[in-house]
């Protein structure tokens, strides 16, 4: 054989015929678009994701503009405005038994709510990437002793579990937090040992060990981006879920403690008031919902968006 | 078939110590000293040494965690410091009335789900696939204990046709009375699940419906209900029935928010109870109740779905 007939991409030569096109190099005209580009495109065109995530970011802006934005202060009590119902001038949304006013207290709870469900989610996603990363790539009696670890975890219902570590660490927002985040620990760490596992045997990764990567710069540059694409819907989903458990455990009594303004705290005061002044627990609880809701439909996007395969 | 059995069963052995040990070692980070809760604040050292010494909380942590699992396998569960009785025979009285709640909401959430579900498959993409699957969303999307007041204020207060809290009205003990005390906590409980069970359902079935043998009944001219009904549904269910069991499983945790709401005498109420007096025999007890029976109750549904499945047990 000639030896200019090897097209390898190092071959100099100037002779067009044995010009080698790079694979990346398209023909003009034609848009190229990465898989996150792609992804971008599909989630735009997807609505209801487009509208939660406004929504999301609306919350999250008025949550940090709290106390600028807040009528008044949300643990100011007038008792001369006790359970007054939603639009009464000063009140938009009534007051609670003290006569708190309930538009504050939400925007003020929303901090507290928003920040507890994305910093759980963190904390829970930041462990369980760790350990499903380190489980996964190594694999041997460390995997085995981290799954052993992990099956116990989830042994328990997940809400069980974080009554169970509050009960130990005794009942507070920053207490029920952190059962929340642990019992979030195994879902990441599975979901990413499970991608770990299959990404160990594909060649870029052979590749990377055979020129001399070492294996941490092998788990942060090769291996965890490409497990971002399930990460991300995984956590997006499970801050909604975080959420409403953070204020099923302050309404249980467990978390976040009365005078704050919490929205399951809220949701929990008003129970008592349900025949007089329904509004007093169904405006938290509905922030709660829309939040959720808002969260589920942007994770449901973002799914659809980021793996098409699984839109059906 | 047997081989599979016996090779679950056995996985479990170390899960379930693993769980004891959770339990133990979470209730002993429990802050306070369990003699100074059971004898109270004026009791005098010596009787407080007295009392750590017959309780064997001198001991080193391993001896005190393997004579409390002795007791446990022998069925001695302790005593309740706020019921002053044993707590065995308690919890497994609350542990019924919590089994009652999930059963009618695991029947609810079937009997709604799973049809839901199939017809969303069978018509996709009409207004009803769409209205369902939106109503799934809203109804996963919802915390629990909101909707129970919701029901409480729509059903017990404002139309009044339903009691809104216990388990029964004094001095009855009839069926009907206690099936009215169910429907709302069962619904409230089985909204989510629901909603679980009717996507789980739809993209099940819409899987099978795009199968080849479904295409060959279709041409072999049986009828659309027919082939649903007889071919279809049969492995679309597969599937579903485990995230039904796994809902079961979860529903026996996550009940005690509905509990909580409905004043209802369940395990969940008893634990939240126990943890904000501090009655950690209790709560010790609950907890490992519920997560055994969690644990079971997910190896019925794995050795269930390989029955139906036998993919499952040779693969």
């Amino acid at each position: 054989m000639d030896s200019q007939d090897v097209k390898s991409p190092h071959f100099k030569g100037t002779d067009a015929r044995y010009r080698v096109r790079p694979i990346t190099e398209v023909e003009p005209g034609v848009q190229v678009r990465s898989p996150t580009q792609q992804a971008l495109r599909r989630l735009r065109r997807d609505r209801a994701a487009i509208a939660s995530a406004i929504f999301l970011l609306l919350m999250v802006i008025i949550s940090a503009l709290a106390p600028v934005l807040a009528p008044r202060d949300p643990i100011e009590t007038n008792l001369s405005q006790r359970l007054v119902p939603p639009a009464t001038p000063g009140y938009p949304l009534g007051a609670d038994d003290l006569g708190r006013d309930i538009l504050s207290r939400l925007i003020w709870g929303g901090r507290i709510s928003l920040l507890v469900g994305f910093s759980a989610v963190l904390f829970a996603m930041a462990f369980g990437v760790l350990v499903g990363l380190v489980g996964g790539y190594f694999g041997g009696w460390l995997d085995s002793l981290i799954m052993r670890l992990i099956d116990i975890l989830m042994a328990f219902p997940a809400i069980l579990l974080a009554i169970a570590i509050v009960a130990s660490l005794g009942p507070g927002l920053r207490n029920a937090m952190l059962a929340i985040s642990i019992v979030g620990i195994p879902y990441y760490a599975r979901i990413v040992r499970g991608s770990v596992l299959s990404l160990r045997e594909q060649e870029f990764v052979y590749a990377a060990r055979i020129i001399g990567v070492p294996d941490f710069g092998i788990l942060i540059r090769h291996v965890l981006p490409n497990c971002l694409g399930p990460l991300i819907v995984a956590a997006t989903l499970d801050v909604g879920w975080m959420i409403m458990a953070a204020a099923g455990l302050s309404f249980l009594g467990l978390g976040a403690q009365p005078p704050t303004a919490e929205w399951g705290v809220m949701l929990s005061q008003g129970r008592q008031f349900i025949r007089a002044a329904p509004h007093v627990s169904i405006m938290p609880g509905a922030a709660i919902f829309l939040v959720v809701l808002a969260l589920n439909l942007l994770g449901d996007g973002l799914r659809d968006a980021l793996d098409p395969r699984l839109r059906e | 078939m047997t081989a599979y059995i016996a090779r679950r069963v056995l996985s479990l052995i170390p899960v379930l110590i693993g769980v004891t040990l959770l339990v133990f070692l979470v209730m002993q980070l429990a802050p306070g000293d369990p003699a100074q809760i059971m004898l109270g604040p004026k009791a005098t050292e010596t009787s407080l040494a007295q009392l750590r010494h017959d309780l064997g909380l001198d001991q080193p942590l391993h001896i005190q965690y393997v004579r409390w699992l002795t007791r446990v396998l022998q069925g001695n569960w302790g005593r309740s410091i706020q019921l002053k009785r044993e707590v065995l025979p308690f919890i497994l009285e609350r542990f019924q009335n919590t089994a009652y709640l999930t059963i009618l909401a695991v029947l609810f959430a079937c009997l709604v789900g799973i049809p839901a579900g199939i017809l969303s498959a069978v018509r996709q993409y009409s207004l009803g696939d769409r209205t369902a699957m939106v109503l799934a969303l809203v109804g996963f999307s919802m915390p629990i204990f909101w909707l129970g007041i919701i029901l409480q204020i729509v059903f017990g207060l404002k139309v009044g046709i339903l009691p809104v809290s216990g388990m029964r009205s004094p001095e009855r003990t009839d069926l009907v009375d206690l099936i009215n005390h169910l429907i709302l906590p069962s619904l409230t409980l089985a909204t989510g699940v629901t909603a679980i069970i009717a996507r789980m359902t739809r993209s099940s079935m819409l899987e099978v419906i795009r199968q080849d043998y479904i295409r060959t009944a279709r041409s072999k001219g049986l009828r659309e209900s027919r082939v649903i009904s007889r071919h279809a549904l049969k492995n679309a269910l597969i599937p579903v029935i485990t995230v039904v069991g796994l809902q079961v499983g979860y529903l026996l945790g996550g009940d005690v928010l509905v509990e909580m709401v409905f004043s209802y005498p369940g395990i969940g109420l008893a634990m939240v109870n126990g943890i904000l007096a501090r009655d950690f025999p209790l709560v010790q007890g609950a907890i490992l109740l519920v997560a055994t029976s969690y644990v079971l109750v997910n190896l019925a549904v794995d050795i269930t779905y390989a029955y139906l499945d036998p993919r499952i047990r040779y693969g």
